[in-house]
C-alpha cells in the first residue's frame, strides 16, 4: 500500500470524542451544502418542448411596419423566453406557463383618464384591427430575434381611456399571482412587473399590443394573452400578460431599473453606443446564426422614432 | 483482482464520468439538443462543470479525513485537471463564440491580421470586463497547476514547495465563483450556492481547523520502498 496508518500517534494528540463528533457533523453539513449545489441546483440543458399550437386569430392585416427579415421559428420563440413569472432558465416559461390560464382575462385602466374601469379582454379586443408585425427583438442580454407578432397600435387603446392632460407617463402592470405564475414564490424581482412609456412613445404608430404570434394566439410563455411590443427597445421592455394600465404624471418605476438602477434605465432604447456595464451593446447574437450582427441604433426603427429623443443625452437616458 | 486491478479499473470508470458531460454537450450540439441558443448554452455549462470539478478538487481532503479513506487522493490530479479542462473548453468556447464571432474582419476572416485582431479583441475584453478579467484570471491560475500536475514535475519542484504551489487552487476556487457572480443578471441563487461549497470547503483548511485535530485521523506517512531505492514523495504531498 502506498499510504499507511502512523503507529506513533499519541494520546495526547488524539481529539476528544466530543470536538470529533462536532466536527464530523460540521464537515457533513458541507459536504452536503456542496454536494447541493454541485448536483442539485443546477440540471443540464433539457431540450425544451415548443408551444403547441392554438386557436388561430382571424381577420389579420398586414402591416408596412413589417420588417422583410425571415422570422425566428416558432419552436425557438416559444422555448426562449425570459418570463421570470415562471423561473429564471430560459426554458422555464415553456416548461411551467401552462399554469397561467390566461382565459377569462381583465384589464383595470385607472390614473388620469376620464374612462377608468375594468374590461374583459374581449371587450378590449372589440372594433380593433388586428394586424401582423413582424418585428426585431432585441434583448439586453445580446441575442435578437424576429417575431411576427400579432396585435394593434396601443394608440387604439389609450384614445378610448381618453387620458387627461396630467397623463404624461403609461405604466403597465403584469398578472400577480404566484399560484399561476409560480416564480414569483421567488424574489429575484418586485413582483407584480412593471413597465412604463413616455405618453409619446406609448402613441407612437410602432408600439402595439400584441396578442398573437405567428397567426395564432400567443402562447402562455410569451406573455399571454396581452404584451406590449415597442421594437426599438430592449425585450425586457415588452411587459407580459398585462392586467392593469395607468395613466400618470410622473415617471414610473420600471421593474428592472427598481431591481440595478445603474444597468437598466427607464428608457432602454436599443443603443449600440451605450453599454451595460458589465458587456458591450454594440454586438448580438441573432437566434440561429453563429456570427454576430451589429446592433443597429434604435434596432433598426431610427427613421421612426429617433425623432422622439432629440436633444436628450442618450448616455444620461438610457 | 489484485489491488493494483481494482485501482486501474476504478480510475478509468471515474476518467469516463468525468468526461461524460463534455461528451453529452458534444453530442446534445450536433443533435440540437441544446436551447435556442446553443452557444450560450456551451459557455454557461462548461462554466458551471469547472466549477464542479474545482470543488470536487477541494472536497478531496475533507473527503479523506471525514471517511477515514485515504484512497480519495488518488483521484484529486484527474479531478483537477479535468477542471482546466473544463476551463479550458469554456475559454475556448468564450473566444469563438463571443469573440471570433463578433470580429469585424474587413478584409475577410483568412486574411492574416485577423489572428491579430482576435488577440486584440480578447485583450480588450478582458481588461475592460471586470468579470471577464476575473475569469481569465481564474484560468490563468489554473494553468501552471496543470502543468505542475505530473509526478517529475513534483520531483523537480520538491514536494513542500509543490504543496504551497498548488495551494493557489484556492485562488482559482474563489476567482471563479466571483466570476460567475458578477456575470448573472438577477438570480444569483447558483453563484451563492458555489460561493456557499468554496467558503466551507475552503473553511476546512482554515488554520483552527487543522491545529489539534490532523492528528486524529490517519496520517499520511511518506512512502518508502526499503527495496527499490528512493521514490517520488507522493504520499508526502497530501497533506493538505
Amino acid at each position: 500500500m502506498l499510504i499507511r496508518r502512523a503507529s506513533d500517534v499519541r494520546s495526547s494528540e488524539i481529539t476528544d470524542k466530543k470536538r470529533y463528533l462536532n466536527r464530523r457533523a460540521f464537515l457533513q453539513t458541507a459536504v452536503g451544502l456542496a454536494a447541493t449545489s454541485l448536483v442539485g441546483a443546477e440540471a443540464l440543458v433539457q431540450g425544451a418542448t415548443p408551444a403547441r399550437h392554438g386557436r388561430k386569430l382571424e381577420n389579420i392585416g398586414r402591416s408596412a411596419l413589417s420588417t422583410n427579415e425571415k422570422p425566428t421559428n416558432w419552436e425557438n420563440v416559444t422555448t426562449y423566453n425570459n418570463f421570470y413569472e415562471f423561473g429564471t432558465s430560459y426554458d422555464s416559461a415553456s416548461t411551467y406557463a401552462r399554469s397561467l390560464k390566461p382565459e377569462p382575462w381583465t384589464i383595470a385602466v385607472d390614473g388620469e383618464c376620464a374612462r377608468p374601469g375594468t374590461m374583459n379582454l374581449e371587450d378590449v379586443l372589440k372594433g380593433k384591427t388586428l394586424e401582423e408585425r413582424i418585428y426585431r427583438h432585441r434583448c439586453v442580454e445580446r441575442w435578437s430575434m424576429v417575431i411576427p407578432w400579432v396585435g394593434f397600435p396601443l394608440s387604439d387603446f389609450i384614445k378610448q381611456c381618453e387620458p387627461t392632460s396630467k397623463a404624461k407617463y403609461v405604466e403597465f402592470a403584469t398578472l400577480y399571482d404566484p399560484k399561476r405564475m409560480p416564480g414569483q414564490g421567488s424574489s429575484v424581482l418586485r413582483w407584480p412587473y412593471l413597465e412604463g412609456l413616455r405618453m409619446d412613445e406609448a402613441m407612437h404608430p410602432l408600439t402595439i399590443f400584441a396578442v398573437g404570434l405567428y397567426g395564432e394566439v400567443l402562447p402562455n410563455q410569451n406573455g399571454a394573452p396581452l404584451r406590449l411590443a415597442v421594437p426599438w427597445k430592449y425585450g425586457f421592455k415588452h411587459i407580459k400578460s398585462i392586467v392593469r394600465v395607468r395613466f400618470t404624471e410622473r415617471q414610473p418605476l420600471n421593474a428592472w431599473q427598481g431591481y440595478a438602477a445603474n444597468e437598466y434605465g427607464f428608457y432602454a432604447n436599443v443603443n449600440p453606443t451605450v453599454d451595460h456595464p458589465r458587456w458591450s451593446q454594440a454586438h448580438e447574437r441573432r437566434i440561429g446564426e453563429f456570427l454576430m450582427r451589429k446592433t443597429l441604433m434604435f434596432n433598426g426603427y431610427g427613421d421612426q422614432v429617433a425623432s422622439l429623443y432629440t436633444g436628450m443625452d442618450l448616455r444620461r437616458y438610457y | 483482482m489484485s489491488d493494483r486491478t481494482v485501482r486501474v479499473l476504478l480510475k478509468s470508470l471515474v476518467f469516463l464520468v468525468s468526461l461524460a458531460p463534455a461528451a453529452w454537450l458534444a453530442w446534445a450540439t450536433l443533435t440540437g439538443n441544446l436551447s435556442a441558443n446553443p452557444l450560450g448554452d456551451l459557455t454557461n455549462e462548461t462554466g458551471v462543470w469547472t466549477l464542479r470539478f474545482l470543488c470536487i478538487t477541494l472536497a478531496i481532503t475533507p473527503l479523506r479525513r471525514i471517511s477515514g479513506w485515504n484512497g480519495w487522493i488518488k483521484f484529486r490530479r484527474m479531478a483537477g485537471l479535468y477542471a482546466f479542462f473544463y476551463g479550458t473548453l469554456h475559454l475556448t468556447t468564450y473566444v469563438i463564440a463571443d469573440r471570433v464571432a463578433g470580429l469585424d474582419v474587413p478584409n475577410g476572416f483568412i486574411a492574416w491580421t485577423t489572428l491579430a485582431d482576435l488577440a486584440r479583441a480578447v485583450w480588450d475584453d478582458i481588461a475592460k470586463r471586470p468579470y471577464i478579467t476575473v475569469g481569465f484570471a481564474a484560468w490563468a491560475t489554473m494553468a501552471p497547476l496543470a502543468v505542475t500536475s505530473t509526478a517529475g514535475m513534483i520531483r523537480r519542484i520538491g514536494g513542500k514547495r509543490w504543496s504551497r504551489l498548488h495551494t493557489v487552487v484556492y485562488v482559482t476556487a474563489v476567482l471563479g465563483v466571483v466570476h460567475y457572480w458578477w456575470l448573472v443578471k438577477a438570480d444569483i441563487r447558483r453563484p451563492v450556492a458555489y460561493a456557499a461549497a468554496v467558503a466551507l470547503l475552503l473553511a476546512f483548511r482554515s488554520p483552527s481547523e487543522r491545529t489539534g485535530n490532523r492528528c486524529a485521523l490517519p496520517r499520511l506517512v511518506p512512502n518508502t520502498h526499503p527495496s527499490s531505492g528512493p521514490r517520488p514523495p507522493f504520499a508526502a504531498q497530501v497533506s493538505n
